[in-house]
């Protein structure tokens, strides 16, 4: 009975089956029915952010939210190179002024012993507006409708959507101020307000301050009422920033999150009694003066920027650099910004997934992980790196840039064998600089994404040098087009020379063993730690691979245990002293907690650290670069490693796709194409239902034996 | 029977106790809040002055178990361990490390794991009893050998691979449904999709196989042969007996799941970057936010004891030979 039901119902089903294949949505279409023809990007995260407040956040995938919501005063030329710094909310780029003990100002080449206070003085540009938001929301006597909240008012509350009212207001001087002194709040956990509390002035003390008054209130500080000496307002839209030492690399720091704006009616709005208990705080919803607005903060599922409706309109750079216009990035010159409306991030933890569906057109870009490498890129008869035909056929476009990273093998200077000056463990490194192939290393595990480091300091950042004035001379020779490394004879020469011959000591005929301290994250590192320990074998030396968990490496990293460290840096901003400061002798891991994981100290470099921070860009500082790199290099308390290269994808529709690896406000300069990325949508994600109704005839059909088998059964007798 | 469920619950305090002490362990063995603080403060430029700050904020500049400074019962309770397992016992979540609300989260994200688990094990219970029934119904035939290797195989093969492939296959090849992400209301449906058909496949070789021995072994008992003697013919066997009586273990087997449904599945979840319990835990445990894992760890232990006390409830509801005393 039923089978006959099925039967008569089962030419129905495939004939609607059909016909809902034959729609006009793909039924692969991961997203809402309205959204296709709208100008929305459409990208992914891969981690929940942690913190979106502007005075914690400080890593790369909050960057991409904070970016597009918060306003600098400066921020990164989005077209030039090398990078540079223009206006953003600021009328001009803040130059700094000098003063002496006596209050005097001094010249700019003034010496900096003389120099007592740093000052920049900065104006922003007047009717800039904050965002829709409840914060800022006031009744008709001008009082905050939602400042002062009753439990039972905030307890039926979960989102902001739940605030009906939203109100704005100027931005002023004071919400920048007001930001610089929430680096000082005992709560709020600024990963930089100890670096910083060493420039700007009175900041330690204002901390201090705060612990000991506020130390124990949860609820809001009103920090207007903190005078900080570093920071004051001079009229509504001009503030100061006082350092106490001259620190030229300061002016990159403004283009930061930590000196974005904040209302202080953003504090007084989310402090209150249970609404961080709701999880309504302004690490989660963010408040600026940017392009775009948070409006869904769902991170286990998806983020939505939308456009800011208070946004003064900023408009499309200019001018570019050679080669911008022919690519059609000055297309747009002039024109007001942003040209997309809405920004979805949908949470992809897995590369497969994500990679599928940009193939499918529901992502605008992607980058290009190991797995899908080899569908998306193939190396060209030169060894250029170029699109496969399966990409081409889609009119996929690849971008590659070289990021202002690197990733290097440290040696740790305190270990009594591989560390120290001494000539012994010297010419031990350079024997291992040259033995560790990184050109094989980028071949083989990054498919050719990087490019071999001749020092710390990344190309496209001025103290770089190309060309063979920019090799590193100990590892590499130069033969007339590109740098050589040395043969392996040279480093078993220097071996021998360091007492090291066959890679056994020369005194007791010991077999040298050295030891590599890793983070173990699964069966992916073990390929490449196994070809280093190939690398040093080359050499005759045993490299003992101690694979631990990340808590246990950074143990031993800040105790200065470890012998040999793998170990990166990306840029904070493009700047020689934001890698060479990596090698600072005061900044040593063991001794001070700093970032020069190697714990080098050499006391020209230190000295000439201070000169070169100090100069101005020129033939001086680059003077002082090389010196500081020839030294570097001599020492080798690095394998150089390598610099990455950022690969990019993206689709036709997406125009202005120029890489800005310094800019984390990128998203208000694209373009987009909904009407194309809709067609093309459709043609590629055509369901195909064929299959599926083959396997289920089979299914049927072998299922008819077994019933006749069933019946025959049924039917037998018991003999 | 309700003394027995006191008495049950009773011992369930000891238990959830030692399994408190035991995450705690576990998690400290391999983290310090200096770990902690870290992975929250971000890897550069933090100073031990941030770390020390960040730790007294969040309780974890207390002792771990014994604090030797305090006096009395403060030696004890002004602890790490006192004062994050006192208030589970409350059902009193608190924030996580990173300063969400806990009990929310879980209140949100126990739909999406619901919207996957119930229907995995309703389709995959039906499908599997369906299919050992049949196979039973065959048993000694080449049906019944191919059937047992298919099964067998089935179980060999890991779960990733079902994962993968099945999102290569169907949101990929055929573009039937996404291949990954989720929705709210009945916009979800398209998302659950695949992650059913997936756990419902990765599962049946298991099941068909354990549900096909009991039913075997139900088979080959005097009842069913006096059955069979009867007259009765063999879909009366297989459907009047057969199932009623090999449903028991079955059913109690299912009953000790019921209540684990809320924590979801930690590699599906992920995989199909459905907003879960399970993918929470997961992130959780990367991001060593020691207040949500041993929440979940917690949730967990209350969940399986209420799973097994429904079972010993159940079976005297399917066996009235049973009794709880």
């Amino acid at each position: 009975m039923i089978g006959r039901l099925l039967l008569r119902a089962l030419p129905g089903c495939l004939a609607c089956l059909w016909l809902v294949a034959c729609g006009e949505r793909p039924w692969n279409d991961p997203y809402e029915a309205d959204t296709g023809a709208r100008k929305i990007y459409y990208s992914v995260f891969q981690q929940r952010p942690k913190h979106l407040d502007p005075v914690s956040s400080y890593s790369e995938d909050e960057a991409l939210f904070t970016g597009q919501v918060y306003e600098p005063v400066v921020q990164y030329h989005f077209l030039k190179r090398p990078y540079e710094l223009v206006p953003l909310t600021a009328t001009a780029v803040p130059a700094p002024r000098y003063f002496g003990k006596d209050g005097n100002p001094l010249p700019d080449g003034a010496p900096d012993d003389a120099i007592a206070e740093v000052v920049y003085r900065i104006t922003i540009k007047p009717g800039i507006r904050f965002q829709p938001h409840p914060a800022l929301a006031r009744g008709a006597d001008g009082s905050y409708v939602y400042h002062a909240l009753r439990p039972e008012e905030i307890a039926r509350r979960h989102t902001l959507a739940d605030f009906a009212e939203t109100g704005t207001r100027e931005l002023t001087a004071e919400d920048y101020v007001y930001e610089i002194k929430r680096l000082a709040h005992p709560h709020l956990h600024s990963p930089v307000a100890s670096f910083l509390g060493r420039y700007i002035e009175g900041l330690d003390e204002l901390a201090q301050k705060l612990a000991k008054e506020q130390g124990t209130n949860r609820g809001f500080v009103d920090l207007r009422a903190y005078t900080l000496p570093g920071a004051r307002v001079i009229d509504a839209h001009t503030y100061e920033i006082r350092l106490k030492e001259k620190y030229p690399q300061f002016v990159y720091w403004l283009a930061m999150s930590f000196f974005a704006p904040v209302p202080w009616e953003a504090d007084a709005f989310f402090s209150q009694p249970g609404m961080k208990e709701r999880n309504l705080t302004l690490d989660w919803y963010p408040l600026g003066t940017g392009p775009y607005m948070l409006t869904e903060n769902n991170p286990n599922r998806r983020m939505i920027l939308m456009r800011n409706p208070n946004y003064r309109g900023e408009t499309y750079p200019e001018a570019g650099e050679p080669g911008d216009e022919a690519q059609g990035w000055l297309a747009a010159r002039g024109k007001t910004l942003p040209f997309i409306d809405e920004a979805y991030f949908s949470l992809e933890k897995e590369d497969i997934p994500e990679w599928t569906k940009f193939l499918q057109g529901y992502y605008d870009t992607a980058g290009v992980s190991s797995d899908s490498f080899d569908q998306a890129i193939r190396l060209s008869p030169d060894g250029q790196p170029e699109l496969t035909d399966a990409m081409r056929e889609r009119d996929i476009r690849l971008l590659t840039s070289v990021q202002p990273s690197i990733s290097y093998v440290g040696f740790n200077m305190l270990d009594p064998v591989i560390g120290g000056a001494e000539p012994r463990a010297r010419l031990l490194r350079q024997a291992l600089s040259i033995a560790v192939d990184y050109e094989e290393m980028i071949s083989i595990f990054a498919n050719g994404r990087g490019e071999p480091a001749q020092g710390p300091i990344p190309p496209g950042i001025f103290g770089h040098r190309d060309g063979a004035a920019g090799i590193n001379p100990v590892v590499y020779t130069w033969d007339g087009r590109r740098p050589r490394r040395r043969g392996i004879e040279d480093a078993r020469r220097l071996l021998a020379t360091a007492g090291y011959p066959e890679g056994r000591d020369a005194q007791s005929g010991a077999p040298l063993v050295l030891y590599f301290d890793a983070i173990d994250s699964g069966v992916d590192t073990k390929p490449l730690l196994n070809w280093y320990r190939k690398q040093f074998a080359k050499l005759g030396i045993q490299l003992v691979i101690r694979a631990t968990d990340y808590n246990r490496f950074q143990e031993k990293m800040l105790k200065g245990d470890a012998q040999i460290y793998g170990w990166g840096w990306n840029a904070d901003y493009p700047d020689a002293e934001n890698f060479l400061f990596l090698l600072y002798g005061p900044n040593g891991k063991a001794k001070f907690q700093g970032e020069n994981a190697s714990n080098y100290q050499n006391a020209r470099f230190d000295a000439l650290f201070l000169k070169m921070r100090s100069l101005p860009g020129g033939p001086e500082r680059q003077a002082v670069i090389d010196e500081m790199l020839a030294i570097v290099r001599d020492e080798a308390p690095w394998l150089w490693g390598f610099h990455p290269k950022s690969y990019a994808l993206y689709h036709a529709w997406y125009g202005n796709a120029k890489p800005n690896m310094m800019a984390r406000n990128s998203l208000k300069y694209r373009t987009l194409d909904p009407d194309l990325r809709e067609q093309q949508r459709r043609a590629w994600n055509a369901p195909r239902v064929g299959p599926v109704i083959v396997v289920l005839l089979v299914m049927m059909a072998s299922a008819i034996p077994a019933w006749f088998t069933y019946r025959r059964r049924q039917r037998a007798g018991a003999l | 029977m309700i003394a027995y469920l006191v008495r049950r619950l009773l011992y369930a305090v000891p238990i959830l106790l030692g399994v408190n002490l035991l995450t705690f362990f576990l998690f400290f063995v391999v983290n310090s809040p200096d770990d902690m603080a870290r992975l929250q403060l971000g890897e550069r430029r933090v100073t031990a002055e941030a770390i020390e700050k960040w730790k007294a904020d969040h309780g974890y500049d207390r002792p771990l178990l014994w604090n030797a400074g305090a006096h009395g019962a403060a030696a004890l309770t002004e602890t790490i361990f006192y004062q994050n397992t006192s208030r589970l016992f409350r059902f009193d979540f608190g924030q996580s490390d990173s300063g969400r609300d806990i009990g929310y989260d879980i209140r949100q994200r126990m739909w999406p794991s619901l919207a996957i688990a119930v229907p995995v094990l309703l389709v995959e219970l039906l499908l599997a009893v369906t299919l050992a029934l049949v196979v039973a119904f065959f048993r000694g035939s080449y049906l019944d050998t191919w059937a047992v290797v298919i099964c067998v195989a089935m179980m060999s093969i890991s779960g990733l691979f079902y994962i993968i492939g099945g999102q290569y296959l169907v949101g990929k090849l055929l573009r039937l449904v996404p291949i990954s992400g989720y929705d709210h209301g009945l916009a979800a449906l398209k998302f659950i999709v695949l992650p059913v058909i997936v756990s419902v496949v990765g599962g049946l070789g298991g099941e068909v196989r354990w549900y096909r021995a009991i039913f075997l072994e139900e088979m080959s008992k005097d009842y069913v042969r006096t059955a069979r003697a009867k007259g009765l013919t063999e879909r009366g066997v297989l459907f009047g007996h057969v199932l009623r009586n090999g449903l028991i273990p079955i059913l109690t087997g299912v009953v000790v799941l019921l209540p684990l449904l809320f924590l979801g599945s930690l590699i599906t979840e992920t995989f199909f970057a459905i907003p879960g319990l399970g993918s929470y835990t997961v992130d959780a445990i990367r991001e060593q936010d020691f207040a949500i894992v041993r929440t979940m760890v917690f949730l967990g232990s209350v969940l399986y004891i209420v799973g097994l006390l429904m079972t010993d409830v159940s079976y005297t509801l399917a066996d009235p030979r049973v009794r709880l005393e």
